[in-house]
């Protein structure tokens, strides 16, 4: 086997599983605080994408796309939230599928009314358009090991945050004991509306990251949803660190099997989570309710 | 779940004829639609057994229909329509046994995650082997409409006519299946799982093991669904199981009423009716279906059956104006 391009697509997978780490933990406290399954999650993705693409068209500077995609995706999430996701937190499941159902016809609707229905790629930016020497002859590009880092910063930033401070303890309390929080003298709808910022920020700043590597397109967000279940259930729902390591495992497998068993690769995530649901139903990291 | 009440069945019988007499005042391409929506509803019927059954939200429920779609396409051609049909059906069953069995390890929002990716698993099993004939799909020869060796030469001028009087004959009977099901001790057993499930284990039920039966059943009642709409489209593609229909065959069921056995008919025919309807009046079917949806969660939770309960008792009325029109 050729080392350097082992070495390449396993440090595709953990870019990649990393970008997934992105989606799924915004999906998983969004769930494990309010409840709520938001289907739209990967609609704020496929609008994080395609805010880079804009960007990059008109102004030629992809970066901006990074701040405007985290600002941006915290006043859409705060709206959104507030708005109408609000409703829906002691609705049934049926109900917030079918909301986050129209949401995403929206999405779409509104996404072809603006750009168009065409495939259009998103150029690298030129400060990082080059290759990085690794180790031994492999180099590496050096945009992918900047989403790579970026990623990396803003779990660290996440985990900093919810294990350290007390607006992290707050929605700590109530993903895990959602009952506590009153008691506690906690505003829930400020937290409520402060996860679900974070969530879409989270996932409109992956889908900016994702737009140079591959090319925007209508539905996009629909693999990366699914994707992102993928990952929150496997490594159990309402936990950020099943989450990091569920993605982690995801993103590796898909791209190994993209790369040595193309004939399996669709399928492969399916068995794993098919296989670790019957060892563990509750997924890796599930709490014991 | 409530079955219809005598008129509301009378009711649904005369719809059934009028659908029935369609040949007779209507054009080909409305034939079409009406086949269209009468396999729409048989697969939302097969759904609502899941969800007003025992409140099983799947959201991989179309890979069965897929199933049972690619059923036809991978039989040899020529077989009698009562040889593909139970093949269907049982291609359905045997992929819902298994995947019933692990996903009903979990339960709420778990069963509708790990419903979602199993589905996924059968739609990339489709679009991405050899044994699906390709991600754009592909034409099958449609089985004979054979009956006991019997061939019914059909011409090819009756035979949206055939087509649609044998979508509604399956419809009816699998309404009528389902309704008597209801009615015997593994609809109730059923009914009750969806009330309370930990009570009827503490009285003794094996839950899981009743919940798996319906799984199985609507897996293969949805396989029924699919192969008639690859007879009736006489084409199959990977998107019959995209996750996007088991979305719609929902919005089926709460359009029409969770409640009511007869709620995903409506709700098919509503659903097939309003598309129709947006292809036709706009370019912006999406824009048409989001907003419908939204207002229909937003406004009536409880769908359209609900709707028709709300305009035939608007208030209870308070008894004093009564008594003083009737000294």
């Amino acid at each position: 086997m050729d080392t350097a391009a082992f070495l390449a697509q396993l440090l595709n997978g953990v870019q990649y599983g990393l970008l997934l780490f992105l989606i799924s933990s915004g999906l998983t406290l969004i769930f494990g605080v309010m409840g709520v399954i938001n289907l739209a999650h990967g609609s704020l993705f496929m609008v994080g994408a395609y805010l880079a693409y804009v960007i990059a068209a008109w102004t030629g500077a992809l970066w901006l796309a990074l701040p405007l995609a985290i600002l941006g995706g915290l006043g859409f999430g705060a709206l959104l939230e507030a708005g109408l996701f609000r409703r829906f937190y002691q609705r049934e499941h049926l109900d917030q599928v079918l909301l986050t159902f129209a949401l995403i016809l929206l999405f779409e609707e509104a996404r072809s009314m603006l750009l168009g229905n065409d495939f259009h790629a998103v150029p690298v930016p030129a400060a990082l358009d080059f290759s990085v020497p690794v180790v031994g002859g492999f180099s590496y590009s050096a945009y992918r090991l900047a989403v790579l880092g970026v990623c990396l910063l803003v779990a660290a930033l996440m985990f900093l945050g919810i294990e350290r401070t007390r607006v992290g303890s707050a929605v700590r309390a109530a993903a895990e004991k959602p009952e506590m929080v009153d008691l506690l003298g906690l505003d829930a709808r400020r937290i409520h509306m402060l996860v679900f910022a974070a969530g879409t920020a989270l996932a409109m700043l992956a889908g900016a990251l994702a737009a140079p590597l591959q090319s925007v397109y209508p539905n996009m967000g629909d693999g990366f949803l699914i994707i992102g279940f993928v990952v929150v259930v496997v490594g159990g729902i309402g936990s950020i660190a099943g989450a990091f390591w569920g993605a982690l495992l995801i993103g590796l497998v898909d791209t190994m099997g993209k790369a040595y068993l193309p004939q399996v690769a669709g399928l492969a995530v399916y068995l794993l989570m098919a296989g670790i649901l019957l060892w563990r139903p509750a997924g890796l990291f599930a709490r014991r309710a | 779940m409530r079955v219809a009440s005598s008129s509301g069945q009378i009711a649904l019988g005369f719809a059934a004829l009028l659908v029935a007499s369609m040949p007779l005042w209507a054009g080909a391409y409305h034939l079409q639609l009406a086949s269209t929506a009468l396999v729409a509803a048989m697969f939302a019927l097969s759904l609502q057994l899941l969800v007003g059954g025992a409140g099983m939200v799947s959201l991989g429920h179309a890979g069965f229909f897929g199933v049972g779609a690619y059923a036809v396409h991978l039989l040899p051609p020529g077989l009698s329509v009562l040889l593909t049909l139970p093949a269907a059906a049982g291609l359905a069953a045997v992929a819902a046994l298994p995947i019933g069995a692990l996903s009903l390890r979990t339960r709420g929002f778990f069963f509708l995650m790990v419903t979602l990716a199993f589905g996924q698993m059968l739609f990339f099993l489709f679009h991405d082997t050899a044994l699906g004939g390709g991600k754009d799909g592909v034409f099958v020869t449609r089985p004979a409409l054979e009956v006991l060796g019997l061939a019914l030469e059909v011409p090819r001028r009756q035979r949206p006519a055939v087509l649609l009087w044998l979508n509604l004959g399956l419809l009816v009977a699998i309404y009528a299946l389902l309704a008597g099901l209801m009615r015997t001790g593994f609809g109730h057993a059923l009914q009750g799982i969806r009330a309370n499930e930990e009570r009827m284990r503490a009285l003794g039920y094996d839950t899981r093991r009743l919940k798996l039966a319906a799984f199985v059943l609507a897996g293969a009642l949805a396989g029924i669904a699919g192969h008639m709409a690859a007879m009736t489209d006489a084409f199959v593609n990977p998107e019959m199981l995209s996750w996007h229909r088991s979305v719609e065959a929902l919005l089926m069921v709460l359009l029409g009423g969770i409640g009511a056995l007869h709620g995903p008919v409506l709700g098919a025919f509503a659903l097939v009716a309003l598309e129709d309807a947006a292809t036709v009046l706009t370019e912006r079917q999406r824009l048409v279906e989001g907003l419908v949806i939204l207002a229909v969660v937003l406004a009536l939770p409880k769908g359209l059956a609900s709707l028709r309960v709300r305009l035939r008792r608007p208030q209870p009325m308070p008894a004093e104006p009564v008594t003083a029109v009737r000294p």
